[in-house]
């Protein structure tokens, strides 16, 4: 592999940070238990310790989706900004 | 009772149409070196986002995980919602590190995660610690799908009281089985999960829509099921279950949850599932949309509660909760229906044991046919191998599941779970960086899997003082508290890594070879290859050649 003679790009970036909290926030959200382990409010008869979790499923999958969109866009700039490599699409 | 004829009919047209998909699909998309492992192995290495998202569906969400899920909640209650949590933090998890996986093995030809220790490390005995406990693991879970398929068929009555007759049925579909894989490979489940994950979509839908309003609605649910699980349970003289977790089985849930995250995708069926992807665009794309998967099993998961409040198995002795799911269709639906449903389970059960058998058999002959017994075998031979290996590790499931005592491969699958999570500091670790010691590696994995196989020994199951491996949670020392013996392990064998790392470094120990650069783990197909001298098989992919084999 040819290395890049140019200065890295940085590692850490804002937008870097932002999926990194899209992808942390679930991990807080259900390893902490005792935040939704209760019974009220129930929501068309399912007990808050349920809904809320599938809440989640969804919340996490938009989160992670999101997190997709950003990291690719700034990846696709990065490869372009990245010398050496870039231009040899075979 | 009665055979479901009906059901039966339906059940068994659904199993013949995969069949034929199964043989067909050797024609799929063929390549011109079929010989290549990559070609039987890992399906060419050509599968896009649509079929990748099926493949990794079908293979992750299987026959076991329908049955048992639900099975655990009809049994105790919240502790089994776990399931729920973790399949939402797999997928976040696994998004920081499957890209990278993937370039590296697509770089380097690697067709599974030993093969990636072994290259990353220049150890072969990282590689074959981690191949082994990748077979060890995955055994017991193919069993466990024939479980699956026999739960639906014990349900349906199939075969009448003799033993053999009781067997046949599992047999016949166990044979298919083998026959399809072994001459299509990964093409097979690939082609064969659209049909299992639209089957099992329609039913889970239908489910939790249908079921809830003949059974007077969720609040009428749930209701029944708070009253049967703060019931005494005459075996332990404690109540059945509850609704939320207390406050002595949150760490329980809480690390269950991770750890079996954590996991997921150290089996080998998920990385090949992975592997087989075209490019890591797809790799990740498809683990943007993959909580689609959660949001059924969660559904999914309801239908345990369900169970309870329809009175499946109520007042048997003994009952066997695996069968609460199928009875609870049975019960429920017409039988036209209940056949399609058990259709879902039944092929819900072989796309999974084909990608797993195809895994271990990969594993077998990448890290210990070629790297420990014939160094120099071909491609073609290696892939002559896998096949054969590929029936062996089926045939000895099936000897589990028809030998042994079903409970035994429950166990084992438990304790599988525990294994597994030992080669998460080998792998995830050398994903990023490459700071461990080879041999601090093997010693934290050996130290895992011993503290991990003793802890889960001392597992009395419920109500049965003095059995074993009754489950996989115990105390956490120091911390005091009930956690998830696979996690606590793992601490373990992180430990030691670290310190052994730190003196192994100090005594200037000698370092394996890394035959990988920073390059090749963001490496993505279209990229100038290192040394591109073969050309892409006949669907004009560009391609980052199996550079080393």
């Amino acid at each position: 592999m040819s290395e890049p003679s140019a200065p890295r790009l940085p590692l850490v970036t804002p937008v870097r940070v932002v999926c990194a909290v899209l992808l942390a926030a679930p991990f807080v959200a259900l390893l902490w238990v005792d935040s939704y382990a209760t019974d009220k409010p129930a929501l068309a008869g399912i007990p808050f310790f349920y809904w809320y979790q599938l809440l989640w499923v969804v919340l996490s999958a938009l989160m992670t989706g999101l997190a997709y969109v950003l990291f690719t866009r700034e990846e696709k700039q990065r490869k372009a900004q990245r010398p050496a490599r870039g231009g040899e699409q075979a | 009772m009665k055979t479901d004829w009906t059901a039966l009919f339906v059940f068994v047209l659904f199993f013949l149409l995969v069949t034929v998909i199964g043989f067909v699909a050797a024609r799929w998309r063929r390549a011109t070196d079929a010989q290549h492992l990559d070609e039987w192995g890992l399906g060419g290495r050509s599968f896009g986002t649509v079929v990748s998202w099926f493949l990794l569906g079908g293979d992750l969400y299987t026959a076991y995980t329908f049955i048992a899920v639900p099975a655990l909640i009809y049994g105790v209650g919240a502790q089994g919602f776990y399931a729920v949590p973790y399949t939402i933090i797999a997928w976040p998890l696994v998004f920081l590190f499957l890209p990278r996986l993937w370039s590296v093995a697509r770089s380097k030809g690697y067709v599974t995660l030993a093969d990636f220790a072994r290259g990353r490390y220049g150890s072969k005995s990282v590689a074959v610690a981690v191949a082994l406990t990748g077979i060890l693991a995955t055994m017991p879970y193919i069993a466990l799908q024939l479980v699956g398929i026999q739960a639906v068929l014990d349900t349906l009555h199939v075969g009448g009281g003799s033993s053999f007759g009781k067997d046949l049925p599992l047999l016949i579909a166990f044979a298919v089985l083998a026959a399809y894989t072994y001459s299509s490979g990964l093409r097979a489940p690939a082609l064969i999960a659209f049909v299992k994950d639209t089957l099992v979509y329609v039913v889970v839908l239908v489910a939790i829509i249908y079921i809830p309003i003949r059974l007077g609605g969720y609040g009428h649910i749930f209701h029944d099921a708070a009253g049967a699980m703060a019931k005494t349970n005459p075996a332990t003289g404690k109540p059945r279950g509850s609704m939320v977790p207390g406050a002595q089985a949150q760490w329980a849930y809480a690390t269950l949850a991770l750890g079996s995250a954590m996991a997921l995708f150290m089996y080998p069926h998920s990385a090949t599932g992975v592997m087989a992807a075209k490019d890591r665009l797809t790799v990740r794309r498809n683990l943007a949309v993959m909580p689609a998967y959660s949001l059924m099993l969660g559904l999914l998961s309801l239908l345990g509660f369900m169970a309870v409040s329809a009175g499946v198995g109520k007042g048997v002795k003994g009952y066997n909760s695996q069968l609460a799911i199928p009875q609870l269709f049975q019960q429920m639906f017409p039988s036209w229906f209940a056949g399609v449903a058990f259709a879902a389970i039944g092929i819900g059960a072989l796309v999974p044991a084909a990608i797993m058998s195809i895994a271990a058999a990969n594993l077998f002959t990448r890290n210990i046919y070629k790297d420990l017994l014939k160094p120099d075998a071909t491609p073609a031979e290696e892939t002559k191998v896998a096949k054969l290996v590929s029936l062996v590790v089926k045939l000895g499931a099936l000897g589990f599941v028809l030998g042994i005592d079903k409970q035994f491969s429950i166990n084992l699958q438990l304790l599988g779970g525990i294994w597994i999570l030992q080669t998460f500091p080998a792998i995830v670790g050398g994903l990023f960086v490459r700071w461990f010691h080879r041999w601090a590696l093997l010693a934290g994995w050996a130290a895992g899997m011993a503290y991990g196989t003793w802890k889960a020994y001392g597992v009395a199951a419920a109500g049965k003082p003095g059995s074993h491996f009754g489950g996989s949670s115990a105390n956490i020392p120091v911390i005091g508290q009930i956690g998830y013996i696979g996690v606590t392990a793992l601490v373990l064998n992180l430990a030691v890594a670290v310190v052994l790392t730190l003196v192994l470094k100090a005594a200037k120990a000698p370092e394996g070879v890394d035959e990988t650069v920073a390059a090749d783990y963001v490496a993505d197909v279209g990229d100038a290859p290192a040394d591109s001298d073969t050309e892409g098989p006949e669907h004009g992919r560009d391609v980052i050649a199996p550079v080393t084999t």
